[in-house]
């Protein structure tokens, strides 16, 4: 195991790769450490999935190199494919066939004999919680348990590095923490995972360093702490009473914060990032004692929030754009009820 | 078939995964050595089995559509052609029987398509074994039901009043000429299968390619009542061969010549597609 948790599993170097007009890799470059699970962060459209094909074989770049293990994804795809697996975004398992049908064929394909690859596809289900839908065809299983077969699947011969493809999109938020838990339990195994995710919370939650990625680029790379410092770690929303005031609370959120404080289009709200870079403080000592100050001059606050930046906040910061067009994001929220 | 489905007797609860539960699942066993090419084949095969007893309907096109081709050309042309339909049935069943099973095989690139459109090639592209197994798997499954299909427009024809002189022996040697030709051909339709995009050009394709193939053939008339520039192509044809040599077998003689070329046209088609098929496969 010990040779199996050091040294880099993937290293990639000035990865590019287009389709036709779009650039869907520009230059990629990725260090993975072994043992972690590594976040690769970004709207759709960065580039995320096409980076998560070139490393599993499954699409050649067009230029660049990468390895996986040592072993070059092009020139040695068979050795590396014999220490990868990968859950795609779309269902990487047969959905005709019964959740025991699926585990037992790729036991085969793996090369386990008959008797074996049954009792592999038993143990798998009863750990994943499956084993009453095992002998339903996988088309009637709910998006929890189809994730969770689909990993099951690719973990059937514990792999060194698990490719999960934004395994948490369009799940309930109970079926996302399921999946957290596999992950963790994965990554505590020895595994490497590789994780492509929209949410910064879930790359919070889970990976051990963060690649933010944009128009096929890594545009920042560092730990969860290092990324919010750089864009600050929370975000002060206020509203207040009376909108004559705003000039005020703006000058005296200022002084207390020491950054920009934007003006919303709202014209009783206010918006500042709080313990950014340069701050001993805490963001919420820091938001306290603006809170403090502003009622000190007499200003009245109706509405106050502190919340972590979002993944639009991260990417405002890092790159002047929104992370995901708003027509975009409604589309997702609705695909995910 | 299953004891697993009934060791849990209550009612489905939340799951709430343990990590000792997948730490068992994880523990790395012996990884056992990868299958044989054939053995990877064959279990590719056991899928489309399974697709074929899950989704039973896909069987309407090797069953339905084969009586209705039979049925059609007995009584259209059988009157016409010959004195009567049951004449010309003895002349027609071997070339109908050709044409129809040469006609199932595009759904074998109809079927790839779908199933890369839904994703689970991508798994099997990442499994470390022999590389084409996946496409040959799922060509033996194909091969099953163009046994199928052949058996069934058979029983038709033996209805209707089909006498092959060949008995049974020359029946199965037929039938075993048509699935060799058609197991090659199907290689033509996994290579569209992955370069055309949708499911809509498969077919689209697949039809522009199969209708003259069949009909400018030997399988409704005879060949030298066509003009000679027609009769140029249809000699080259490879489905004249294949029927030819059908026809032949069924009738209980042999024609070496036309099962050479039918033969020659199989190994073509297995080394011409099945090369550009790989090739694509590799490289998407």
């Amino acid at each position: 195991m010990s040779k199996r948790t050091t040294g880099l599993a993937i290293e990639a170097e000035g990865l590019t790769r287009s389709f036709g007009e779009t650039r869907a890799l520009a230059g990629m470059d990725l260090q993975v450490p072994a043992g972690t699970v590594y976040g690769l962060l970004g709207p759709n459209g960065a580039g995320k999935t096409t980076a998560v094909r070139v490393l599993a074989t499954l699409l050649r770049p067009d230029g660049g190199r990468a390895r996986v293990f040592g072993h070059d994804v092009v020139a040695e795809a068979d050795k590396v494919r014999s220490r990868v697996s990968l859950t795609g975004q779309y269902a990487s398992i047969d959905e005709d066939l019964t959740g025991i049908e699926n585990l037992v064929l790729l036991g085969r394909l793996l090369g386990l004999r008959k008797a074996a690859a049954r009792e592999r596809a038993d143990q798998l289900l009863t750990a994943f919680g499956l084993t009453e839908a095992g002998t339903r065809q996988v088309k009637k299983y709910s998006g929890g348990m189809r994730r969770r077969i689909d990993i099951a699947a690719s973990i059937l011969n514990t792999p060194d590095l698990l490719f999960l493809d934004e395994p948490t999109t369009g799940l309930d938020p109970r079926s996302r923490n399921q999946v957290w838990e596999i992950v963790r339990a994965v990554v505590a195994h020895g595994t490497t995972v590789l994780l492509t995710t929209q949410y910064l919370d879930e790359a919070d939650q889970l990976a051990g360093r963060i690649a933010v990625v944009d128009h096929g680029r890594v545009i920042a790379e560092g730990t969860p702490g290092e990324l919010k410092s750089s864009v600050g770690s929370g975000t002060v929303h206020l509203r207040l009473r009376d909108a004559a005031q705003r000039p005020d609370a703006e000058k005296v959120l200022q002084a207390a914060l020491g950054v920009p404080v934007q003006l919303e289009a709202d014209p009783l709200a206010l918006t500042a990032r709080v313990g950014g870079e340069g701050s001993d403080l805490a963001a919420s000592e820091q938001a306290a004692r603006a809170l403090a100050d502003l009622s000190r001059a007499g200003i009245v606050v109706d509405d106050f929030s502190l919340g972590q930046p979002s993944l639009d906040e991260v990417f405002l910061a890092l790159t002047d754009h929104p992370a995901v067009p708003a027509d975009e994001r409604d589309e997702q929220l609705e695909a995910a009820r | 078939m299953s004891d697993t489905a009934t060791t849990t007797g209550r009612a489905p609860s939340v799951y709430v995964p343990s990590a000792e539960a997948l730490a068992t699942v994880l523990a790395p066993g012996e990884r056992p050595p990868r299958p044989s090419a054939l053995g990877a084949s064959l279990t590719f095969g056991w899928r489309a089995l399974l697709k074929i007893k899950h989704v039973p309907e896909q069987l309407f096109d090797v069953t339905a559509f084969p009586i209705i081709m039979v049925l059609m050309f007995t009584y259209l042309f059988g009157g016409a052609l010959a004195d009567s339909p049951r004449d010309y049935l003895q002349f027609f069943l071997p070339g109908i029987m050709v044409t129809s099973v040469v006609m199932i095989t595009m759904y074998t690139g109809v079927g790839l398509n779908t199933d890369i459109e839904k994703g689970i090639f991508d798994r099997f592209r990442t499994l470390p074994v022999w590389r084409p197994a996946a496409l040959v798997g799922m060509i033996f499954g194909d091969v099953l039901r163009y046994v199928l299909a052949a058996v069934v427009i058979l029983s038709v024809g033996l209805v209707l009043g089909f006498r092959p002189d060949g008995g049974l022996v020359g029946v199965a040697a037929g039938i075993g000429l048509l699935v060799v030709f058609s197991f090659a051909f199907s290689w033509v339709w996994t290579f569209f299968g992955l370069v055309l995009r949708s499911e809509k050009s498969v077919m689209g394709v697949s039809m522009m390619v199969l209708f003259p193939l069949t009909f400018l053939s030997n399988v409704f008339v005879d060949p030298s009542t066509m003009p000679g520039w027609l009769q140029a192509f249809v000699k080259l044809n490879p489905i004249t061969h294949l029927v030819a040599a059908v026809r032949a077998a069924m009738g209980g003689t042999s024609d070496p010549t036309n099962t050479m070329w039918l033969l020659l046209w199989s190994a073509g088609f297995v080394v011409v597609f099945g090369t550009l098929t790989m090739y694509r496969y590799n490289r998407r």
